[in-house]
């Protein structure tokens, strides 16, 4: 028997096939939070016009907060001017979810797929993004699941991988956040999610920060494993 | 023109919440357009308007959460004539794999079309705040029986308790529909057990999401049971236990989904999980019910070792003392039923599995060979295969395979 438990949550645990689906695979490298999403908007247009195939963003933002379509602002715990005092920028965005945070030493993944060709589900789209992050983070020792009826990935109880997703016509943007080596004293000035429990990152569990490339390198590979696809390194964008 | 639904976005979800409305009512709306805004759990989507024209209505605020393929706004010409149609009960398709929870039940009266142009809803301030507390469209009240139509406090409450006796009275899928008490004179009332509301929804399940077919081939088995009724006295003084028919037929079925891995598969979503192992399930009858244990690497025994693990796990089924995986590993299942002295039978796929092998009993009976009749061992086995997955000829060529291997059976069975 195939791991059950990774059937039932993403899929089949196959690598990706010789005939599997290409995913073009971009790391950006440091961005402001507003650049990805405007990147985001075009691959997001261009693969809904059939211009691209599915790709895979790899990026690390500037301390930013945001506000995901379902945010509670009482989860933002400090105000404007002191979160422009700590250099940390207010975003609202279009993904689901609450509030959360980005910074420096998060890698932050943003797939832009269409679900179409993979499946017409966002709950196991989801699952499948928990996925990725708990076999990355099992490539560095690190035990990591689910927590039943949250979304996220979580180390004991504290979250150490967050989702939030928008669609359009089932094609994919936003995506995932995993902290690698987050200053998680920046957590504290929100409720992340909406949920009153500790944050937590690779370092801080490892008592060392992987590298960010190695870190990437393992969360393309599992993506491609867990979604099927075969990863390949794309260009920068046009 | 048409009617914008709650879509369906993954299977197991039966509601979305409208987040927000990229359209009022009055604005021009291309097709394919982003009307509104829902989400899901953690998951933001905009659902396109399915046609180009005019929003006439919107049925549901921001922040409701609403069934899927609940209407929640129409698009018209802009005349409101006759395309607007009150919003209709949701549509049962295609349903949760396991509905969580009761599907909202359907207005009871369909509301009258609206005469001519766009009907206005007349309410008081105090109908409509009942309604907003009660999740109510008031385009579906129907006409009030207040001056020229006005929906009342009675109105709406009369309404409110039609609804509420109405999902009240709304079933599981898989719950029998209400009888009426008075046919059957005096009788008693017992709800379901756990295990046979499990049997029932699983039996739905699968009817409902594998479309089954049937192969029947008959299997002479005569060389097998006198290979049996040899070895009968002898197995059992060495082995303590007797030799039945299960374990030559579970050795040839484990020959053929080797021969044909496909039947060992399972489907998921749109992928085909190819199973390394040969699991195979067998349906033990309880008097509570029934459960499918499971021999795991069925292929890897003898008959002897398949004996002892039929042996082991239907008693172990019968004194409750199987363990969960030895019920949830299965790749393919078995079902004897000619140990009741069935003939044939069609059984139902356990699900995930793609197919399922059914076993009649072994009867002597007249058959041609060769231009005589001579009384043969006769056993017809079944295969229910899951269509979406295994052609016909594939189900055909797997109990061939079993019939050249029964019928020509060389191994030693001691």
């Amino acid at each position: 028997m195939p791991d059950a438990g990774a059937v039932a949550h993403g899929g089949p645990a196959t690598v990706a096939s010789p005939r599997a689906l290409p995913c073009g695979v971009r790391d950006l490298g440091r961005i402001g939070y507003r650049e990805a999403w405007d990147i985001q908007l075009e691959l997001v247009r261009a693969r809904k016009a059939g211009e691209a195939c599915d790709q895979l963003l790899l990026v690390e933002h500037p301390p930013t907060i945001t506000l995901g379509r379902n945010a509670d602002t009482a989860h933002v715990l400090a105000d404007r001017a002191r979160l422009s005092h700590l250099g940390i920028d207010l975003q609202e965005t279009d993904r689901g979810g609450d509030v959360t945070y980005h910074g420096p030493g998060q890698v932050v993944a943003y797939p832009i797929l269409d679900l179409r060709l993979w499946r017409r589900d966002v709950a196991a789209y989801l699952r499948a993004l928990e996925e990725v992050m708990i076999r990355t983070l099992l490539d560095f020792g690190i035990r990591a699941g689910r927590v039943q009826g949250l979304t996220g990935v979580w180390v004991g109880d504290s979250k150490i991988g967050a989702l939030g997703v928008h669609l359009s016509r089932w094609v994919t943007s936003h995506g995932l956040a995993l902290n690698v080596a987050t200053d998680l004293g920046h957590f504290a000035l929100i409720v992340p999610c909406g949920l009153s429990r500790p944050v937590t990152s690779m370092e801080r569990i490892l008592g060392r920060a992987p590298s960010r490339e190695a870190v990437t390198g393992s969360m393309a590979r599992r993506f491609g494993e867990v979604f099927g696809r075969a990863m390949t390194k794309a260009g920068p964008p046009d | 023109m048409g009617e914008v639904v709650m879509p369906q976005m993954g299977e197991s979800l039966v509601e979305g919440t409208i987040t927000k409305w990229l359209k009022q009512p009055g604005d021009l709306v291309e097709r394919d357009e982003p009307l509104l805004e829902i989400s899901t759990d953690k998951v933001d989507s905009e659902v396109p308007a399915p046609d180009s024209g005019v929003l006439e209505a919107i049925f549901f605020p921001e922040g409701e959460t609403v069934e899927i393929n609940t209407v929640v706004a129409v698009i018209g010409d802009g005349t409101g004539t006759g395309k607007h149609r009150a919003p209709a009960a949701p549509q049962p398709e295609p349903p949760p794999a396991v509905p969580a929870t009761p599907p909202a039940a359907p207005p009871i009266q369909a509301p009258e079309a609206p005469p001519g142009p766009k009907r206005r809803i007349h309410s008081s301030p105090l109908v409509r705040r009942i309604a907003k507390e009660k999740g109510i469209d008031l385009s579906l009240v129907g006409r009030g029986s207040g001056a020229g139509g006005r929906i009342t406090k009675k109105d709406i409450l009369a309404y409110v308790e039609r609804q509420e006796r109405a999902a009240a009275s709304l079933q599981p899928a898989t719950a029998f529909p209400d009888v009426p008490e008075a046919r059957f004179g005096d009788f008693e009332v017992e709800p379901l057990s756990a295990m046979r509301l499990s049997i029932a929804e699983h039996m739905v399940r699968t009817k409902r999401v594998s479309p089954h077919v049937s192969t029947i081939h008959a299997v002479d088995c005569t060389r097998i049971a006198r290979l049996r009724s040899a070895a009968k006295d002898h197995f059992l003084q060495k082995n303590g236990t007797k030799l039945t028919y299960m374990p030559f037929f579970l050795q040839a079925v484990s020959s053929a989904l080797k021969a044909y891995p496909l039947v060992n598969t399972s489907l998921d979503g749109k992928s085909l999980i190819k199973h390394k192992e040969i699991n195979i399930g067998f349906a033990v009858a309880l008097d509570w019910g029934l459960i499918v244990p499971v021999i795991r690497n069925a292929d890897e025994k003898s008959l002897l070792g398949l004996q002892r693990s039929v042996n082991d796990l239907a008693a172990r089924a019968r004194s409750k003392a199987l363990k969960p995986d030895e019920i949830s590993s299965g790749t393919f299942s078995v079902s004897n039923y000619g140990s009741y002295r069935s003939l044939l039978a069609t059984p139902a796929i356990n699900q995930p599995q793609v197919a399922i092998l059914g076993i009649g009993s072994v009867t002597k009976t007249p058959v041609v060979i060769n231009d005589a009749i001579a009384i043969r061992s006769i056993c017809y086995l079944t295969l229910s295969f899951d269509h979406r997955v295994i052609d016909g000829a594939t189900g055909d060529l797997f109990l061939e395979h079993m019939r050249g291997i029964l019928e020509n059976w060389n191994a030693p069975v001691l």
